[in-house]
């Protein structure tokens, strides 16, 4: 503090962070950038262990014998869902019903605010069948979740996997805790109607019948997605609607087991690698935490258990891959680690929260915890506050320096007077942008019958093509915002206006990596060098040329991209365009079905200040 | 409120005196081949028997041995101006006529789920006078503890059910003694107790000790008096609810250890018997040999009670009698363990037969519900037996075969009773029962919530009303002005509502209602409610487990199933059947439903020192700066002057000089 207090040595510091201020932005940036590829580095993670006492030191043993069985079930079921044409709902009361459980339906309908073309669906109605396994001399106070998405052409084993468990579970005394097999129809639509009608909730505005039975508070879910009768790998899917992730014990248990079996796992598709030494092995860790990081800033649920994560109910998808690999995995196998999983799982005393509900996985083996990732952030964002500083003091010197030797009053009152012509500057642009945002949100939905009567698009092409027309619409705003000023832009009002901008930019980015990392920091990486450079005073064209670059369509754009790459499945640009039409489409499905926050997000607010950063640009 | 509470109290009080009824409203007896017992018996009986008649005319000899024992024995299940008359006949002679009497009972009612439900009840009765004073000191079949527990609290009635697991009304139909999963208690205290929450609190605590369980968590905070749902169950003239309370413990976890201190309160249930002729190993006798704790606790439902009353002795009611009625109902699953077979016996129910009759017993029998089978085609009881029994249970007429333990004949050859039920055919629909509840927590986050209760009325074309009581704990705080109550998607305004607010850390919530349920409908009541943030010492150990609420009760008058039948003219003649009221037209039951468990924020409670220091210096250092950079004056230092200098302008001040 002493070097704050003495004027001279105050001086010296504002005079050095002013002078030195670009390069230690440079610096900054580089570091953040840095920090967060070092965070894959094996020697610099942590591994992951088990915290819950609940599931570590009890031993449980897996017996399940009946695979084969569960596979004839699968088979049964997949020729009765071909016989009707859908989920086969009587087959599946009847059965659950024969393996002791209390079967109840659920019906649900909703109507897609625009045909979803990617799973070709508009008016959905569908029904949910699930059996509970009532727990003996439990109260009804706590359940377990073990689900299955009904889908056309796949998933059978896992509903006839299911089914077994069911009926092996059914027969054991030990549970204490009640288990809900719930067999969804239409994915994620369904469970959504599901969770819905179990918290009687509405938070989407879907149709949906009231649920008939229930086990009391959830404590835990699984969804499970086999396609195959034998498996090569089991993956395991954690990212949940806004990012949300389930507690890290959820996914130590999956390791454990799997390491206990001796079945291969992987997370984001990818094996875990012992030579971390070798570049090879690091960009192997980069690449799974980068797809971990992209699948979590998309901020939508990339399994079925992504909408448990609401309702405070730790759940993750375990999803069986069938590759070339040499090594099969039977049904049998699959069946006991789950019943291991659900039996640490019935022994849990609480729910789990001992272990980390913020990391970054590199592998399944070791972790990130958010201590060690949020530097990167904040590496990031003190670039902001740099350039705050930046201008703030050099406002602030050259007004001390014209009015030195007054009082502090007289200095505020002096800046407000200097700055009044910059208030309007500022607010109108701020007005006006988020206006362009509202638009952006409001706009594709109310005007795709318009769209679609007068040109040759299909509703959801409609929608995406309006976003992004709004959305270059936006780029004329600084003339527009002109008209409603009285003059040219002072030098002032564009310093004030950034001023502004990035201020709101490091609150936004901040409260947005607190709850989405991943968001905040691709946010971070790409608008953190607009609002560090951009005046009015550099030369337009390129420096427009990069501003769109670095635009949140853009980093979309890009993001797609580079996804693919990340999943070894590069595409062409053709390709890739095409593709990033349905992210965008899905991304906006994904807000008015489930209630994903991240189209929102960037309509309403960091669209909006992108073009604030636009606006200075064209201040002139 | 005032005027709903005095226009509303007649209905109140017919529901609250019918309760004295808990679990039946009367039994009749009949014979098979005694045409003088079915003579004064309803017409449907006399067909009944006549076709039984027909049907087992070879063994009538024995059965006429037979009724004489069953006319003699006073039967327990039927009302209570019934019991007392009843001679002691199997009392040996050489004894003085003993003022106190023991009975014992084992009712097996086969579910359609293929699951087995077997209820235990013994009823000690005794002749004494705990109150005005006189001490008693000679017991004999009363145990000990509990006659002075009533003595030195001046207890009234006293009720305490510890259960583990909830009865799944849908699924077995309604139980013969309800009770809600975890431990319940409640007492009326005689109108002399000055202090009765004082008495309460010590009354808890003992009882705390003798059951061995953890009563003594009960406190102001979960105890509450309701004004309605809970009335005298005996002799009573006291209905003012100041002396009445009830508490739960939804999270009371029952086990052996509470099972040994309940059977020793039997007077055959332990080793401490005083018997010495009997040898080591029978020690135990009577139905108490079923009672092996490894069994009883490998089931789906397991519920132990204890009930004290005071009783009418004889029909004029001139003196009165302590019942201490002891029951154990558990419901044995198909599934883990039935290997597959749809059977059941005695042996695999209990790992133990019958052998005798508990000796101090004056009666001792084993009765099995039939009423689903009458011809046999559902499942077969092994080994038969002739003794057939009518009772009206839960507004339902059922039958039963009566295996009467104090007749050596029963135990038959082998000199063991090993009852075996073989499932024949998987088919068979239970009747919806009429009345069952169901409970929730609705919505996300840790804020705010919604608790919906859920009442069925499952009666084709009646309506009837239900008494609700819901106690909340205080960290739920109910918005009351929430409260709605929608049945067929319309307001149903409650004709009675009694409301006490909870205080922080001193009382619960209370609410009673009395709702009219539409025929055929699902009446919904709905109170949102608001998370407390507690204080950090007061969270449980594990805060993350969450908090129970415990159950809603609903007490009911419900129509009777035997009234029920629409097409009642088969079977009667039709004088008896123009008017469908019958005298068993509805019936009491009640019925609690589910507890809830409610997450409250919790902190997380390894992090709270280091965010706090790492919010403070991060708070100090980043914030202090900014604020001080922000904030701070600048002034110009002014260059210090030397000696010479200051005394020059001190001078030069005297003058009146500007200073240099």
């Amino acid at each position: 503090m002493g070097l704050l207090s003495d004027p001279n040595r105050r001086r010296a510091l504002i005079s050095l962070l002013t002078r030195l201020n670009t390069p230690i932005c440079l610096v900054c940036y580089m570091a953040g950038v840095a920090w967060f590829m070092g965070l894959a580095f094996e020697p610099f993670t942590l591994r992951t262990y088990m915290s819950e006492n609940a599931m570590g030191s009890t031993m449980v043993e897996e017996r399940f014998p009946a695979g084969e069985r569960a596979l004839a079930t699968g088979r049964e079921f997949a020729a009765h869902k071909k016989k009707v044409g859908g989920m086969p709902v009587d087959w599946l009361v009847k059965t659950m019903q024969a393996r002791g459980l209390e079967v109840f339906t659920q019906s649900f309908s909703r109507t897609l605010p625009f045909p979803d073309e990617n799973k070709e669906r508009y008016m959905v109605k569908g029904t949910n069948v699930y059996g509970i396994l009532r727990a003996p001399r439990a109260p009804r106070t706590e359940a377990l979740v073990l689900s299955a998405p009904c889908s056309p052409g796949d998933n059978n084993q896992a509903v006839g996997l299911l089914l077994g468990l069911a009926q092996y579970f059914r027969n054991q005394i030990y549970w204490a805790k009640d288990i809900i097999f719930l067999v969804n129809e239409h994915d994620l639509i369904g469970m959504q109607a599901w969770l819905e009608g179990y918290h009687h909730t509405n938070t989407t505005g879907m149709d949906w019948s009231p649920l008939q039975g229930r086990g009391g508070s959830i404590q835990a879910a699984l969804s499970l997605e086999l396609s195959s009768d034998v498996i090569t790998s089991l993956d395991l899917v954690l990212e949940g609607l806004n990012g949300q992730l389930p507690n890290l014990d959820l996914a130590n248990l999956f390791y454990a087991f799997c390491q206990k079996i001796g079945v291969l796992c992987t997370i984001q598709g990818k094996l875990q690698r012992n030579d971390w030494d070798s570049v090879s092995g690091y960009s192997h860790a980069v690449q799974t935490m980068m797809l971990m990081v992209m699948k979590q800033a998309s901020g939508r649920p990339w399994g079925d258990h992504g909408l448990f994560l609401r309702y405070h109910i730790e759940a993750a998808t375990i999803k069986g891959i069938n590759s070339f690999r040499q090594y099969k995995t039977d049904a049998t196998t699959i069946g006991r680690l789950l019943e291991g999983m659900y039996r640490k799982l019935n022994n849990l005393l609480e729910r789990l929260h001992q272990s980390y509900f913020f990391y970054l996985m590199p592998s399944l083996s070791h972790f990130v915890s958010i201590g060690y990732y949020m530097p990167a952030f904040g590496l990031l964002t003190v670039i902001l506050l740099l350039r705050e500083t930046h201008i703030f003091t050099g406002r602030y010197l050259s007004i001390y320096s014209a009015c030195i030797g007054n009082s502090p009053l007289l200095i505020k009152y002096v800046s407000s007077q200097q700055s009044s012509p910059g208030v309007l500057s500022v607010l109108t642009p701020l007005v006006i942008s988020h206006l362009t945002g509202v638009a952006l949100y409001t706009l594709p939905i109310r005007f795709q019958e318009m769209a679609v009567e007068h040109f040759p698009v299909s509703e959801t092409e409609a929608v995406v093509l309006t976003a992004i027309a709004v959305y270059t619409a936006g780029l004329a705003l600084p003339h527009n915002t002109h008209r409603f000023l009285s003059g040219e832009g002072t030098e002032q009002g564009w310093r004030v206006l950034k001023l502004v901008a990035v201020l709101y930019l490091a609150v936004l980015l901040g409260c947005t990596a607190l709850i989405n990392f991943s968001l905040g920091f691709i946010l971070a990486l790409t608008l953190v060098p607009v609002a560090a450079f951009v005046t009015p005073h550099i030369p337009k064209v390129l420096s427009a040329f990069i501003l769109v670059i670095l635009s949140p369509a853009c980093t979309l754009l890009f993001s797609v991209f580079f996804f693919q790459e990340l999943q070894e499945m590069p595409v062409s640009f053709q390709d890739g365009w095409l593709l990033y039409l349905s992210v965008i489409s899905q991304g906006i499905l994904d807000h008015f079905l489930y209630g994903s926050l991240v189209y929102p997000l960037i309509a309403l607010l960091v669209y909006p200040c992108w073009l604030l950063f636009w606006n200075i640009l064209f201040w002139k | 409120m005032a005027a709903y509470r005095y226009g509303y109290s007649a209905v109140l009080f017919i529901l609250c005196g019918l309760s004295v009824f808990l679990v039946t409203n009367g039994q009749e007896t009949i014979l098979t081949g005694d045409d003088g017992a079915a003579a004064v018996d309803s017409p449907q009986t006399v067909t009944e028997t006549a076709e039984q008649t027909a049907e087992q005319p070879a063994v009538e000899e024995r059965q006429w041995e037979v009724t004489e024992v069953e006319e003699a024995s006073p039967d327990e299940a039927a009302a209570d101006k019934q019991d007392a008359s009843a001679p002691e006949t199997l009392v040996p002679p050489s004894v003085p006529r003993p003022k106190d009497d023991f009975q014992e009972e084992l009712v097996i009612r086969p579910l359609h789920s293929g699951d087995i439900y077997a209820s235990f009840q013994f009823r000690t009765l005794w002749e004494t006078d705990f109150m005005r004073g006189n001490k008693v000191s000679h017991y004999r079949l009363f145990p000990k503890s509990l006659g002075q527990v009533i003595s030195k609290f001046s207890v009234r009635e006293l009720h305490i059910s510890f259960t583990q697991g909830y009865w799944r009304t849908m699924q077995w139909g309604q139980p013969f003694l309800p009770a809600p999963p975890g431990a319940e208690l409640w007492v009326w205290f005689q109108d002399s107790v000055t202090d009765v929450d004082g008495t309460w609190k010590e009354l808890t605590n003992v009882l705390s000790g003798i059951f061995c369980a953890s009563l003594n968590f009960i406190d102001s905070t979960n105890t509450v008096q309701p004004s309605a749902s809970f009335k005298p169950l005996g002799i009573s003239n006291v209905t003012d609810h100041r002396f009445l309370r009830y508490a739960t413990l939804p999270r009371e976890i029952v086990c052996t250890e509470n099972l040994t201190p309940w059977k020793k309160l039997l007077p055959c249930g332990t080793k401490s018997l005083q018997l010495t002729e009997l040898p080591l190993f029978s020690l135990q006798a009577g139905l108490a040999v079923l009672l092996k704790s490894e069994k009883l606790f490998h089931s789906s439902f397991h519920s132990q009670a204890v009930h004290i009353r005071p009783v009418c002795e004889d029909w004029q009611c001139k003196t009165t009698s302590w019942e201490l009625r002891q029951t154990l109902s558990v419901v044995f699953d198909l599934h883990t363990s039935g290997q597959g077979k749809r059977e059941w016996s005695l042996f695999k129910m209990f790992s133990r037969t019958l052998t005798d009759a508990c000796p101090l017993a004056s009666s001792s029998k084993v009765y099995i519900d039939i009423t689903d089978n009458p011809e046999g085609e559902q499942f077969e009881l092994i080994p038969a037996t002739p003794l057939l029994s009518q009772a009206v249970v839960l507004g339902d007429r059922r039958t039963f075969s009566v295996y009467d333990l104090t007749q050596q004949i029963t135990f038959g050859a082998v000199r063991s009773l090993n009852l075996l039920i073989r499932w024949k055919s998987t088919e068979g629909d239970m009747l919806r029962p009429l009345l069952h509840g169901e409970r929730y927590v609705a919505g996300y986050g840790l804020q705010t919530g919604e608790i919906h209760t859920l009442m069925y009325n499952n009666h084709p074309y009646r309506s009837f009303p239900v008494l609700l009581l819901d106690s909340v704990p205080w960290y739920l705080r109910l918005y009351i002005h929430t409260l709605t109550v929608t049945s067929k998607a319309k307001d149903n305004k409650p004709s009675y509502i009694h409301y006490q607010p909870s205080k922080d850390r001193v009382r619960p919530h209370l609410l009673e209602m009395l709702v009219q349920l539409p025929p055929n409908s699902v009446t919904e009541v709905t109170v949102q409610f608001e998370r407390a943030l507690l204080k950090w010492t007061e969270y449980t150990p594990d805060p993350n487990h969450g908090f129970y609420v415990g159950s809603s009760v609903l007490s009911s008058l419900v129509p009777s199933i035997v009234a029920m039948d629409t097409n009642s003219t088969q079977e009667r003649p039709l004088f008896s059947s123009f008017f469908p009221c019958k005298e068993e037209s509805s019936y009491f039951v009640r019925v609690y439903t589910e507890p809830l468990l409610v997450n409250l924020p919790t902190p997380d409670f390894s992090m709270p020192y280091n965010v706090i220091c790492l919010t403070c210096t991060v708070v100090a250092v980043g914030y202090g700066s900014l604020y001080n950079l922000l904030t701070r004056s600048f002034q110009i230092e002014e260059p210090s002057l030397g000696l010479a200098k200051r005394i020059a302008n001190i001078i030069r001040k005297m003058r009146g000089v500007p200073p240099l």
